[in-house]
């Protein structure tokens, strides 16, 4: 790893974090578990002047269950959120997510925040995040803001995040009845596609639905019309059915050596009806 | 008289010794050339191209030069002046190739400039600075494209880009003329065949991924006029001839050393320009410099492997009889000829006679330069393209005649008694015994049963196939008529003072494990503990002569060099022991080694202790009459022909109707490498030469664009096999003996991907054969599967 010279400065608060950011200006960038960052570095696509280690910082740090909504830190990392009591029982799609990225090695540094700010075409807790509706949690200068987690991705590695503003964490309502489902890029094993859908369920029957796609587009999005069709449809009979448009509706199809367009467009509705039928298969 | 009373030795030939070297290598104990670090020590590093190809306009290295603490930006026109082109070891005719290209770069990653700079962090700051500007020329990338009209050529004097054109057929090339000499029997046999199967197959590149990227150092010591070169190569002794050449120095004047390696896998054979251009600035700057690649660098400008083109075309009778073969390759090379470029490719052809009788054979081969990194040796090196392309063909015959795929390779095996069996291609089969090899195979794998759970589970609409492959290869390296660096090996054998063993060996183990397996051999020789031996290798200032490691050839070369010094230093202990023996009338010749004595066969109570013998060797008080004080011997070992181990594959692939995805259910490999010195080290050799086979099956493969840019520099993009992509592998094995040398061993370090690729294919073509597929390139992507589910045919 031959970056480029840069300084390194640990912040010891969320708010030195948060000054540190102003007095870099865009030479500044946070430090999570350095899995995407560091990793363009090492090949000189970012040359950071100042990286602040957020890492370790307490405030960023814990998973909480309060009357049904769950708070995530965004200085957990993907192993910690894995072994999480609390999600494996209240909304284990998001542990079973976790478990499922990159490696272990991945999975012991990079972080539920810098997942979600980095935003990877084909990172998969972004999908998981919308299909639960949930809310992402900014500090800035001017104090905190909320965004859900649908209007926070908006293109390729693009969020809705100022320069000067940290991911603090996320929040969402405890849902069991959620599964998501990846096709792994054999190499790095991100998403190829992977799809998260969270079902409200009346027996067998699925009332209102919320699906979302990640891999197959600039970014993670939802599949209405999946989501429309799930409506008042019975699974997992139906899921297939709900599916089948999934990939056909996206306007933008991302296309590399490891999938082409009409592949991924395919493995949408294939990885839809997966998750669907496993998230009906849960209640 | 003493009769030590130690612990009576078990026999280690045959046993599964634990590596001795891996409580090092775990812990993190280990040199690598990383670690080295002298005082004063300089950094390299490379300014690259970054297109394809083209013409350099200008290099403008001012900004770099400027840069504090940079003490040398040269560029390859520059350093011409104090390099030459850079050897190689084959004799086709080649393009001369600089270190640092001096006028044109033909491949993304060829270097144009290097920095000398005080730490490698402003080295690469320094290269990154560097102005190169380029007029670009059409890149060349398809070989079959390259090699038409109009194409644009990489070298001048290479008309449309052909390295090298071989032919041989029938009744063979005459010598005289180098004229193929009449080979209608060739198209006879093809007229008259009751099945011809015709295929065109890529056996795709590859990038050897070594776990330590390639590294060296390189220090001149002005005055002494002598350089050290620590590299993470293969074969130190070469690399030290050829850097010596290189340098206008006598090889009096070079020591090279190759630390711990890890790994190789074929492209640490080649000397590369970095090791060259280390040297040469070392003399240059009068300071140790050094340079490791990186991981990048490695995707970009390692040798990669393989990357032929096979049209192939296999005739066969109605009762499965092969008739005839005929092959046409493309070998893709890259770039450059280098150290084996142009070599590894004829091996193909030569190893397509497999374990067949095989009446006749029609064998082209082009190997064409293209704007990619240059090709070398890559595990296997020429013979799993070869046997890739004869064992889908046989498994084609197969599937066309309805034959089971194993009752067609039993008829058609080269019977017991024809050893030693002449091929076609010229080659001289030791040993054999391939039909209890493909029974035991069989039997483990049990393959009536695989065949009925394939049958059951397509019944339930999975999609399952079975596939076995049958290989033979060549290993032991040698003789020296077929390799250019020479093909023997040497040792040395020297007892210690105390009884302690040390030794030499011109082999350089990179991963192989051979401080352990040859450290058993010795042992047993003298009957002293494996603790009391140590077995040194890498440097040419400790092991006096040597050619290194490849092709196998550790074993059955340097085992056998090794075994014949040891046979001197034992005899010469036991003159030490008569003479020791003075109350008796004892001739050398009736001692033996026996649990830390030297004894009178069948008679223990004359005995001296090996450590009391080894003592009076260096304080010979009183000197026995004729002799030499101490015991230090050395051996060469020529061998008069290769070893051809052989085993054959079997495997059960599902495929994921949905996705395409392919996993591997079951892998059971039965190898005969000969005698086996330790079945630890062999299986493990066998392992990891499985996860690379299956591997190119089924994840591996180098990508260039359009534009010749990579696609797959990194692992991220690079799909490596990891271990949970592997099922739990039934190994076996049969034992044939080679008669080549004294130890029957014949290698192993390259079978598992020899037999396997070929198998893997066959069981994933046999999964698909109910869509009509008749043929899988590799890998076997999972897009390329759904749209074979989809759409049938081929891919
Ligand atoms: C080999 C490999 C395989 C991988 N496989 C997968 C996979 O299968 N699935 C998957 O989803 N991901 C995968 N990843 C990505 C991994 O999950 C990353 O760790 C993650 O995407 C980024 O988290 P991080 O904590 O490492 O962030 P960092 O690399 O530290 O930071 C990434 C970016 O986010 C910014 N950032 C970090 N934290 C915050 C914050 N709290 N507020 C604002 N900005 C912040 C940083 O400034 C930086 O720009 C893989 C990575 C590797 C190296």
């Amino acid at each position: 790893m031959i970056p480029t010279a840069f300084e390194y400065r640990r912040a010891g608060s969320v708010a030195e974090a948060l000054s540190l950011l102003q007095e870099g200006g865009p030479e500044a960038k946070l430090l999570a578990g350095g899995h995407s960052l560091i990793p363009m570095m090492k090949q000189r696509l970012a040359e950071p002047g100042l990286l602040i280690d957020i890492g370790g910082l307490d405030e960023l740090r814990g998973i909480q269950e309060d009357g049904g909504e769950i708070a995530i830190g965004a200085a957990m990392t993907h192993a910690e959120i894995a072994a999480s009591d609390v999600l494996r029982a209240q909304a284990p799609i998001v542990a079973e997510t976790a478990a499922n990225i990159g490696d272990a090695q991945v999975r012991n540094r990079g972080t539920i925040g810098g997942s979600l700010a980095h935003a990877d075409p084909g990172a998969d807790l972004p999908a998981v995040m919308v299909a639960l509706d949930a809310t992402i949690a900014l500090l800035g200068p001017n104090g905190e803001r909320k965004v859900q987690a649908e209007d926070f991705f908006q293109d390729i590695l693009t969020v809705d995040l100022a320069e000067d503003e940290i991911v603090t964490g996320v929040c969402f309502q405890a849902c069991r009845s959620a599964a998501y489902a990846k096709l792994e890029q054999r190499a790095s094993k991100f998403a190829l596609v992977g799809v998260a859908a969270a079902l409200s369920l009346d027996g067998g029957t699925c009332s209102s639905a919320r699906v979302a796609v990640t891999g197959a587009s600039s970014h993670a999005q939802r599949l209405s019309g999946v989501e429309g069709a799930l409506a008042g449809a019975s699974l997992p009979g139906g899921a297939a059915d709900a599916a089948s448009g999934a990939g056909d509706a996206l306007d933008f199809v991302n296309e590399d050596l490891h999938g082409s367009e009409e592949y991924r467009r395919a493995m949408t509705a294939v990885f839809a009806r997966r998750a669907i039928e496993a998230a009906a298969g849960r209640s | 008289m003493t009769i030590a009373d130690g612990p009576a030795l078990p026999k280690l030939i045959g046993e599964r010794v634990k590596r001795r070297e891996d409580p090092r290598l775990i812990q993190g104990q280990a040199t690598y050339v990383d670690d080295i670090k002298l005082p004063g020590m300089l950094h390299l590093a490379f300014k690259r191209s970054d297109i394809a190809h083209g013409v350099i306009r200008s290099i403008d290295t001012s900004a770099a030069a400027a840069m504090e603490g940079v003490e040398l930006v040269i560029t390859g026109a520059e350093l011409a002046e104090h390099l030459g082109p850079m050897p190689i070891g084959t004799p086709f005719p080649a393009p001369d190739h600089y270190s640092v290209a001096t006028d044109k770069v033909r491949y993304v990653g060829e270097p144009v400039a290097v920095v000398v700079a005080e730490d490698r962090y402003l080295a690469r700051d320094a290269a990154d600075a560097i102005e190169v500007e380029y007029d670009e020329l059409p890149a060349v990338v398809d070989p079959e494209a390259a090699m038409e009209a109009g194409s644009a050529t990489l070298h001048e004097g290479f008309e449309r880009n052909i390295a090298v054109e071989s032919y041989w057929g029938g009744t063979g090339v005459n010598p005289e003329t180098a004229q193929p000499e009449d080979d209608s029997a060739v198209d006879a046999a093809f007229a008259e065949a009751d099945v011809v199967v015709s295929q065109r197959m890529l056996n795709q590149r590859l990038a050897p991924n070594a776990m330590e990227p390639r590294g060296v150092v390189a220090h001149y010591e002005p005055g002494r006029e002598y350089l050290t070169v620590w590299s993470a190569t293969q074969n130190p002794h070469i690399l030290r001839t050829l850097v010596a050449a290189l340098m206008g120095l006598g090889e009096h004047q070079v020591r090279a050393v190759a630390p711990e390696v890890g790994g190789g896998f074929g492209c640490k054979i080649n000397i590369y320009g970095e090791e060259y251009v280390a040297a040469a600035l070392s003399r240059l700057v009068k300071a140790p410099v050094k340079w490791i690649e990186d991981r990048t660098e490695a995707f970009l400008t390692t040798t990669h492997g393989r990357d032929l083109l096979g049209y192939i075309d296999l005739a066969a009778k109605n009762d499965g009889t092969i008739t005839g073969l005929k092959a046409r390759i493309i070998a893709d090379i890259g770039a450059y000829e280098v150290l084996l470029t142009a070599m590894i490719p004829t091996l193909t052809g030569l190893m397509m006679n497999g374990v067949y009788r095989l009446p006749v054979v029609r064998h082209e081969l082009t190997e064409v330069f293209t704007n990619k990194t240059p090709t070398d040796a890559y595990r296997g090196a020429g013979r799993p393209e070869g046997l890739y392309f004869l064992e889908r063909a046989v498994d084609m015959v197969a599937r066309e005649l309805g034959m089971d795929p194993a009752e067609i390779r039993r008829k058609n095996f080269v019977p017991p008694d024809e050893f030693p069996f002449a091929t076609q291609g010229g080659l001289v089969y030791d040993s054999g015994n391939y039909e209890p090899c493909l029974d035991k195979a069989l039997e483990v794998a049990d393959w009536q049963g695989l065949l009925a759970e394939r049958d059951a589970a397509r019944a339930e609409g999975r999609i399952v196939g079975v596939g076995l492959s049958f290989y033979v290869e060549v290993c032991g390296l040698g003789p020296s008529a077929v390799v250019p660096t020479g093909g023997w090996e040497h040792s040395g054998v020297t007892v210690e003072r105390g009884g302690k063993v040390t030794a030499t060996t011109g082999a350089s183990p990179h991963g192989q494990g051979n401080e352990t397996t040859f450290a058993q051999m010795l042992a047993d020789h003298f009957s002293i503990p494996l603790e009391d031996i140590t077995i040194l290798h890498g440097d040419t200032s400790v092991v006096k002569q040597g050619i290194g490691t490849f092709g196998s050839r550790s074993q059955a070369v340097g085992g056998a060099a090794l075994i014949s010094a040891a046979g001197k230093a034992g005899d010469k202990m036991k003159q030490f022991a008569a003479a020791l023996m003075t109350d008796q009338e004892v001739s050398p010749e009736d001692l033996v080694f026996e649990d830390g004595r030297i004894q009178v066969e069948g008679a223990p109570e004359v005995s001296k202790t090996f450590a009391e013998v080894a003592d009076y060797a260096y304080v010979p008080v009183p000197l026995p009459p004729g002799m030499e004080p101490g015991v230090s011997e050395e051996a060469f070992f020529e061998p008069e022909n290769n070893t051809y181990p052989f085993g054959c594959h079997i495997s059960m692939v599902e495929v994921d109707r949905d996705t395409g995805e392919t996993k591997l259910l079951k892998l059971i490999a039965v190898d005969d490498c000969g005698n086996v010195i330790n079945p630890l080290i062999v299986d493990g050799q066998v392992h990891g030469g499985l996860a690379q086979g299956i591997g190119q099956a089924m994840f591996e493969e180098v990508v260039y664009d359009e534009d010749g840019q990579p696609v797959t520099a990194s692992f991220m993009d690079y799909v490596m096999p990891r271990a949970a992509d592997l099922p739990v592998f039934e190994l076996d094995r049969t034992v044939t003996p080679t008669p080549i040398n004294p130890l029957g061993a014949k290698g192993v370090g390259e079978a598992g991907t020899i037999g396997s690729t070929p198998c893997v294919v066959n069981a994933a073509v046999d999964a698909l054969a109910p869509f009509g597929v008749t043929h899988i390139e590799m890998p076997l992507r999972p897009e390329r599967m759904w749209r074979l589910i989809n759409e049938g045919g081929q891919s």
